[in-house]
């Protein structure tokens, strides 16, 4: 099995960014996942994200952990700083990496079986810290890349290939990152880039722990009848909470949508989202009653999607611990050694 | 938009953009292949089938394929189908044993054909092996007419025409070189069942300028004079030559001219340098052998001393355009330019000339002198008369007269075995998949990222010095085959299959040109707002799917698509596939007329 590389030609007319780059100037090395993998289409949104924000390539960091998710990280951003980590150990490794250079994007891409099986532990407190990042998991009910055993994710009934229901109680990480503190939760769909790339391009703008539950398909371990997590089920179970259009800069909000159901949130840059309320007055503001609605939903058969929650005031970890402002490796000798005098002051503060 | 209907073969003929804009309509990706698998003998034979001198054409021909081919659309220069044509004719070797023969059964029908040029050869080779007494004249002794006469030999040796030539004889033609007629009327009581009048446009067009009649002597009609150093009559041509015109055949004659002794060679146009008739490359051709091209050069007047053409006066102009669009030609106000010169060749134009059909013979002309036919039949007033090439709708180029060739003999066959010559028969087509595994196809769908090979030439220092030495030496089998990955391989369709798509969006995500969008249906100026990518060439198709799961439609771009494959690799149902889409147009025969 070869798989060819894209060819670099393209469509004569394809826009350009602020930075002068079209989206393909965002793409990686070709993708090795199962044709028709959910993970493609999110890896596809992500560059549409990057490439929509202008954001410079060079000044994003990707990071993983292991699955057929924690994989896509090669194959967008080619120009990004990347890491893929062990199992489950992406949480940690983007705090760790965040700390030390708070100047990056940082982009987590992880698995059902990444964070909520092996790494739920690191997961917790990533999102507890209120590290500034894009959290996002491409949730397929599966370990797709041991070849498809159930997930932490996978809904109670839910039936596997061979027909097996599964007897456990799954995890939904929306909910758990709402309990967490997560100031920006999202759920949304593979199938549906019109709602997961404005998602996406808010979760990057956001200052603090965005986190994204992707409902993505695995092709080739649960996309049958009887999964939860294939497309038609996703599809005909998609209770959309709102639809957003993401406005960069300030732009003027000119919607003409019936009153009281286009609502305006300006983000930290500046940057607005315009959010178009499909689900009565459901309040993307209020994190309790947010929790109580999915569960509602969940019980109902039916999948929240669209922007859950979002806190635009929250404060980062830096701002909570109070850090430098500027990069670790940034910093001169002489803010690392202020001299004798500075550590006098220093000492006489703690006797 | 309704779906597409791919049952109709012109959907797919036209997304294969080269074989749709050959006249002949030559399967030009299928030989391609064919030359990169090193076929040289099925790559010749495609060729042969559909256009007749694949050797000739592949130096000679005006490649209409080439500006409508794909790959100039997604980078700088269209695949060089026609020096690939010669490829395939220079590394051939085993096809003489494959040309039909003379039939050992004659059918009882005899056709003459006036004029033994590219359209009289393609009826004698299409009718000949079936049957039919085919008897070409020809005023001239060797059969090939103007590709013989008017395409200079550094260009098209004589070897070359010699062969193809050969090919259509071979299939048991008569042959009356150095018999010109010159009268209709004598030739129809001659009892043909069907005649082909395939005679060119003979008639040079003339300049009556003031001094043409004094200097006559250094004055010559261009295609007249490249006929005169076609046959060695004319061997030599003053130091400075002025060449008039700015189609082919003006490049031909001022190249020539360089060949026998002109030194300074320059080519006057009257209009602007981009209007030009000629081809680019011949124009580049030329400007490369050290010819200037002077514009917006208007002739006024032969000057002219003791009988002896001395110069030529000129004057400059500039287009201006009015409202309408229109564009004439006015004075500068600059004063006239005189150019000295020792020789000027006159290639402004050719015209058909008719002076052996009596006007009492029974078919019509209309008021340009041009015969009048049915558009498709190519048949005149004189039900048992047929046109065709040069002869049928003024200069156009080999491959056209070729292209008509084939409908003539058609509408001869049918003619001659009492069917309606209205009646045309549709084209051969086939469609195959080309899957042989996951990431595996019949046809290689890696995309070739280099730029266009150029064609060795000699250097002038040599070329100039023989005007039969052929100046173009061909590819050779190393560039031939790097050429020849430039292909798009376009006759690999991409076949959606509605039914199997799950709107995973995957083939969305890996199309390198954006060609593929999944949205709401819409009528085709709607949805050629919405594409993933825009539609930057309205005439290219939009190919719908029929109405998919979630209410949406597939709509597919044609315009940019690289023909990769990729699509249909991603696509995890089969709902895409490549498939070969083979057209062959009908020839004459029995098998031709039971579809028509
Ligand atoms: C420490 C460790 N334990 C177990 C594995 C085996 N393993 C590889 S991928 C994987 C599950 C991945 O599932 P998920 O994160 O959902 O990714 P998917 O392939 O479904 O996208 C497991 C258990 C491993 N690589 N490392
Ligand atoms: S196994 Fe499933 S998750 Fe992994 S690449 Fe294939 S379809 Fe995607
Ligand atoms: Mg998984």
């Amino acid at each position: 099995m070869t798989y060819l590389a894209k060819p670099k030609f393209h469509h004569p007319a394809l826009e350009t960014n602020d930075l002068g780059f079209t989206h393909r100037d965002y793409e990686g090395a070709i993708s090795t996942l199962c044709a028709g993998c959910g993970h493609d289409s999110i890896s596809s949104a992500i560059m549409r994200a990057c490439f929509e924000l202008s954001l410079p390539p060079h000044r994003i960091a990707k990071l993983s952990g292991i699955g057929c998710s924690s994989k896509t990280p090669t194959y967008f951003l080619g120009q990004s700083h990347g890491f893929n980590s062990v199992h489950g150990r992406m949480p940690s490794v983007l705090t760790g990496a965040n700390l030390a250079n708070r100047d990056l994007i940082y982009l987590g891409v992880s698995g059902d079986g990444d964070s909520a099986s092996i790494g739920f532990g690191q997961f917790a407190h990533a999102i507890r810290r209120a590290v500034n990042m894009t959290y996002i998991v491409e949730n397929n009910g599966v370990y797709g890349l041991t070849k498809g055993q159930f997930s932490a994710t996978s809904d109670k009934g839910s039936k596997s290939k061979k027909g097996v229901a599964n007897p456990d109680s799954p995890i939904d990480l929306a909910t758990i990152a709402l309990q967490l503190g997560a100031t920006f939760v999202a759920r949304s769909f593979s199938g549906d880039k019109d709602q997961l790339v404005p998602l996406i391009k808010a979760a990057l703008e956001h200052q603090g722990s965005a986190f994204i539950d992707c409902i993505s398909p695995c092709i080739a371990f649960n996309n049958h009848d009887g999964s939860t997590k294939s497309f038609d089920y996703v599809r005909a179970h998609n209770a959309a909470l709102n639809a957003l259009d993401f406005l960069a800069g300030r732009a003027p909000i000119t919607a003409d949508y019936a009153e009281g159901t286009a609502q305006p949130v300006t983000l930290h840059d500046g940057s607005t989202i315009r959010l178009r309320k499909l689900a009565g007055d459901y309040d993307i503001h209020d994190r309790v009653a947010a929790i109580g609605h999915i569960h509602r939903l969940a019980e109902a058969g039916e999948i929240a999607t669209g922007l859950i929650y979002l806190d635009e005031d929250a404060a980062d970890m830096h701002q909570r611990l109070g850090t430098v402002t500027t990069p670790l490796n940034a910093l001169q000798g002489a803010d690392l050694v202020p001299g004798a005098a500075a550590l006098e002051k220093i000492n006489a503060g703690l006797r | 938009m309704t779906p597409t209907d791919t049952s109709d073969p012109s959907y797919f003929h036209k997304v294969v953009d080269c074989q749709w804009a050959c006249p002949a309509h030559t399967p030009v990706p299928e030989y391609i292949r064919r030359i990169a698998a090193g076929d040289y003998d099925g790559a010749y034979l495609i060729n042969w089938k559909s256009n007749v001198f694949p050797g000739i054409l592949g130096r000679t021909c005006d490649r209409p394929c080439e500006p409508a081919c794909r790959r100039g659309r997604v980078e700088e220069e269209p695949v060089a189908i026609c020096r690939l044509k010669r490829v395939a004719a220079d590394y051939k070797n085993g096809v003489a044993a494959l040309m039909p023969r003379a039939p050992d059964q004659r059918n009882g029908k005899r056709v003459a054909c006036i004029g033994a040029g590219p359209a009289s050869l393609t009826v004698a080779r299409d009718l000949s092996p079936l049957g039919y007494e085919v008897v070409v004249f020809d005023g001239d002794a060797r059969a090939g007419g103007m590709m013989r006469s008017q395409i200079p030999k550094f260009r098209l040796p004589d070897s070359v025409i010699d062969e193809e030539v050969g090919y259509v004889m071979q299939t048991g033609v008569d042959f009356r070189g150095g018999r010109r007629v010159d009268s209709m009327r004598a030739l129809l009581a001659e009892g043909y069942d069907a005649v082909f009048v395939g005679a060119g446009a003979p008639r040079g067009r003339d300049l009556d300028l003031p001094g043409r009649k004094e200097a006559a002597a250094n004055i010559h009609i261009g295609i007249d004079w490249l006929s005169s150093v076609s046959f060695g009559h004319t061997t030599s041509i003053g130091k400075r030559v002025l060449v008039l015109g700015g189609g082919n055949t003006a490049m031909d004659c001022c190249r020539s001219s360089r060949r026998l002794g002109g030194s300074d060679v320059t080519v006057v146009v009257r209009s602007g340098f981009e209007e030009m008739k000629a081809s680019p490359w011949e124009k580049e051709d030329a400007m490369h052998e050290g010819i200037p091209i002077l514009n917006f050069h208007v002739p006024k007047e032969f000057l002219h001393e003791n009988g002896r053409l001395v110069g030529m006066v000129f004057e400059k102009v500039r287009a201006d355009h009015d409202e309408k669009g229109r564009r004439t030609l006015v004075s500068t106000g600059e004063p006239d330019v005189t150019l000295d010169c020792d020789d000027v060749l006159i290639a402004v134009g050719q015209e058909n000339a008719f002076p052996w059909i009596e006007p009492d013979a029974g078919i019509a002309f209309d008021r340009w002198g041009l015969p009048v036919l049915d558009k498709t039949s190519f048949q005149s007033t004189l039900p048992n008369v047929f046109f065709g090439g040069d002869a049928a709708f003024g200069p156009k180029n080999i491959i056209w007269a070729v292209a008509h060739g084939h409908e003539a003999a058609i509408s001869i066959d049918s003619y001659c075995q009492g069917v309606d010559v209205t009646k045309r028969p549709p084209p051969m087509t086939s469609l195959i998949s080309q899957k042989m595994g996951i990431h595996e196809w019949a046809y290689d769908n890696a995309i070739a990222p280099d730029l266009r090979f150029k064609v060795p030439t000699l250097a002038n220092e040599i070329a100039l010095k023989d005007i039969r030495t052929e100046v173009e030496l061909g590819f050779d089998p190393k560039l031939a085959f790097a050429e020849a990955q430039r292909c798009l391989n376009c006759d690999a369709q991409t076949v959606f299959s509605t039914p199997l798509c799950i709107e995973c969006d995957a083939c969305v995500d890996i199309c390198p040109t954006d060609c593929i969008t999944f949205t709401a249906n819409g009528e085709e100026s709607d949805l050629r707002q919405r594409l993933t990518a825009p539609s930057i060439h309205p005439d290219q198709a939009i190919y719908v799917s029929d109405t998919l799961k979630t209410g949406r439609i597939m709509a597919k771009d044609e315009d940019v698509c690289l023909h990769c494959g990729m699509c249909a690799e991603r696509c995890p149902t089969g709902a895409w596939d490549m498939q070969k889409f083979y057209l062959e147009m009908s020839h004459a025969g029995q098998a031709c007329r039971s579809r028509a």
